[in-house]
């Protein structure tokens, strides 16, 4: 666990850089984390996976998986891996301010 | 009323007769009456195993005074305690344990069943899939063996690693290793999602010169030209494709309202294995959306947690049984080998002794030869201890740290 500084303020985050307290996200958090991960902009398509993911960890304390994104959230896997390369759950959650999904084993 | 006749259904039908007697009326409904015993599965690929010695009819598993019914559920209606059939007739309960299992579809994976399913692409998470593998393997001297996993939850986690050992062992006695190549693609970041154990695993696999392709997300099978290729857009290709398709709830649970997740796993509580869609709503085994291995294990040891409940609720009590997320799995290596793995929801597996702490006699997380005879003797313990509800000796439903070798910050939570 360590701190460090998005927008100006301190926050604790995981040895990733995962928020580990999701009250201390902002907005203006997302695009820095966002631009430290290789995305310049946000657009509405990002925001539309970001909500659906704060959304889902604050109703259900788990951050959805992939699978989960791709039926639920409106945006298709294919999509999910060209707004978030790599590991679009994971970035998606570091970028949301959420905990790193568990793999569910 | 118990929705399905595998593992959970069984072991939960015997053992609230057994705690119950006549007090309960007990129905277990399910679509046949062929009960797989599915930790057989891995070996017929091998022909360790044959197919006809691992099923056995569901009816003989139940104690007297269970009914089975064979039949399809269409849905169960949670507002007014009906399950709906197929032929249009319905049945009512006090109680439902939802014990559907988890279904395979191959199907969601773009091009897994087109061209090449089942000449060139194969999956051992069936009887007939595993069946057919292990004509397709006798017949295989060279090549790329790729065993691929698309995505969890998949039923016990550990298979697929089990299988590329077992492989290794296999082309080594036929004498045609070195022609082949084999490799494992895992969404996963590692071999396996425990770190401890994925390290020894990654080792393992190290050394019996197996490939490891990690973060591979499977989006689409060409069976063609022999090419799996990733949502990132890598490929790999294979002369033949061992696959672990995507899993989700039975079918029946995705047509109940309110039931299911988005995947088709009934919504559970973690220790109380109560629906969240009802009060008089249970879960077992495969089923439920619980973050913790879908096994014969789990299953098991839900088992006793889940019997008293269902009693304190019959009887209007407080739930009080409380399942702790322990599991246990051998780990088949090859060579007349096994591991034992043995975790909970709050401590990852790690070197030790099993089940006496200290004493064993079954080593945690390193092969030996006695791992692998209690693996293979297992099947009569399944069908004679386990699905009866009778208890293991020695082996408690609640996991114990004492004679494990655990990290300092797992030794401070206990």
């Amino acid at each position: 666990m360590s701190t460090l500084t998005y927008a100006g303020a301190p926050v604790e985050v995981d040895t990733e850089g995962f928020l580990q307290n999701t009250e201390q996200w902002t907005e203006s958090m997302a695009h820095e984390i966002a631009a430290q991960n290789g995305i310049a902009e946000l657009t509405d398509r990002h925001w539309q996976v970001i909500n659906f993911m704060r959304r889902t960890y604050l109703e259900t304390g788990s951050a959805p998986s992939i699978r989960t994104l791709g039926k639920v959230s409106g945006v298709p896997i294919k999509e999910l891996y060209q707004l978030f390369p790599k590991g679009p759950a994971k970035l998606a959650a570091k970028i949301a301010g959420i905990p790193k999904p568990r793999g569910c084993i | 009323m118990i929705l399905g006749g595998g593992t959970g259904g069984t072991l939960i039908a015997n053992r609230v007769r057994a705690r119950l007697g006549d007090e309960a009326e007990i129905v277990v409904v399910d679509r046949d009456d062929r009960h797989v015993y599915q930790p057989g599965l891995l070996f017929v690929p091998f022909g360790i195993e044959r197919p006809e010695r691992i099923v056995r009819s569901r009816r003989k598993q139940l104690h007297s005074g269970i009914e089975l019914r064979v039949a399809e559920v269409d849905r169960v209606e949670i507002a007014d305690d009906t399950v709906h059939l197929v032929d249009g007739s319905t049945l009512t309960y006090d109680v439902l344990v939802v014990a559907t299992g988890a279904s395979l579809l191959p199907e969601e994976t773009e091009g897994l069943t087109g061209p090449g399913w089942e000449q060139t692409i194969f999956t051992f998470y069936t009887l007939q899939g595993a069946t057919a593998l292990h004509d397709a393997l006798e017949r295989f001297e060279r090549g790329r063996l790729v065993v691929n996993m698309v995505d969890l939850p998949i039923k016990c986690p550990v298979a697929p690693l089990e299988f590329c050992f077992l492989a290794d062992w296999y082309l080594r006695e036929r004498g045609v290793r070195d022609d082949v190549q084999i490799t494992y693609a895992t969404p996963l970041d590692a071999a396996f999602t425990k770190p401890v154990a994925a390290s020894h695993l990654a080792g393992m696999l190290e050394v019996k010169g197996i490939g490891l392709e990690t973060e591979f997300a499977t989006g689409q099978v060409d069976g063609q030209t022999g090419t799996l290729v990733s949502y990132d857009e890598r490929e790999i290709s294979f002369d033949l494709l061992v696959t672990i398709p995507l899993h989700g709830g039975a079918a029946l649970v995705q047509r109940s309202p309110g039931l299911g997740d988005a995947l088709g796993f009934v919504q559970t509580d973690p220790h109380t294995l109560q629906s969240k869609a009802a009060p008089n709503v249970f879960a077992i085994g495969d089923a439920t959306n619980l973050p913790n291995s879908k096994a014969g294990s789990t299953t098991h040891f839900e088992g006793e947690a889940l019997t008293a409940n269902i009693a304190h609720f019959l009887a209007g009590e407080e739930l009080e049984g409380d399942y702790d997320g322990h599991v246990n799995c051998f780990i088949e290596a090859g060579f007349h080998k096994a591991l034992l793995i043995d975790f909970n929801y709050e401590t990852e597996p790690v070197p030790g002794r099993y089940p006496a702490p200290h004493l064993g006699p079954l080593p945690l997380l390193k092969a030996s030869r006695l791992n692998h005879l209690a693996k293979l003797a297992f099947q009569p313990i399944y069908w004679h201890v386990l699905l009866p509800g009778r208890e293991l000796p020695g082996i408690g439903a609640r996991m114990s740290t004492a004679g494990k070798q655990l990290a300092a910050s797992q030794r401070g939570d206990h």
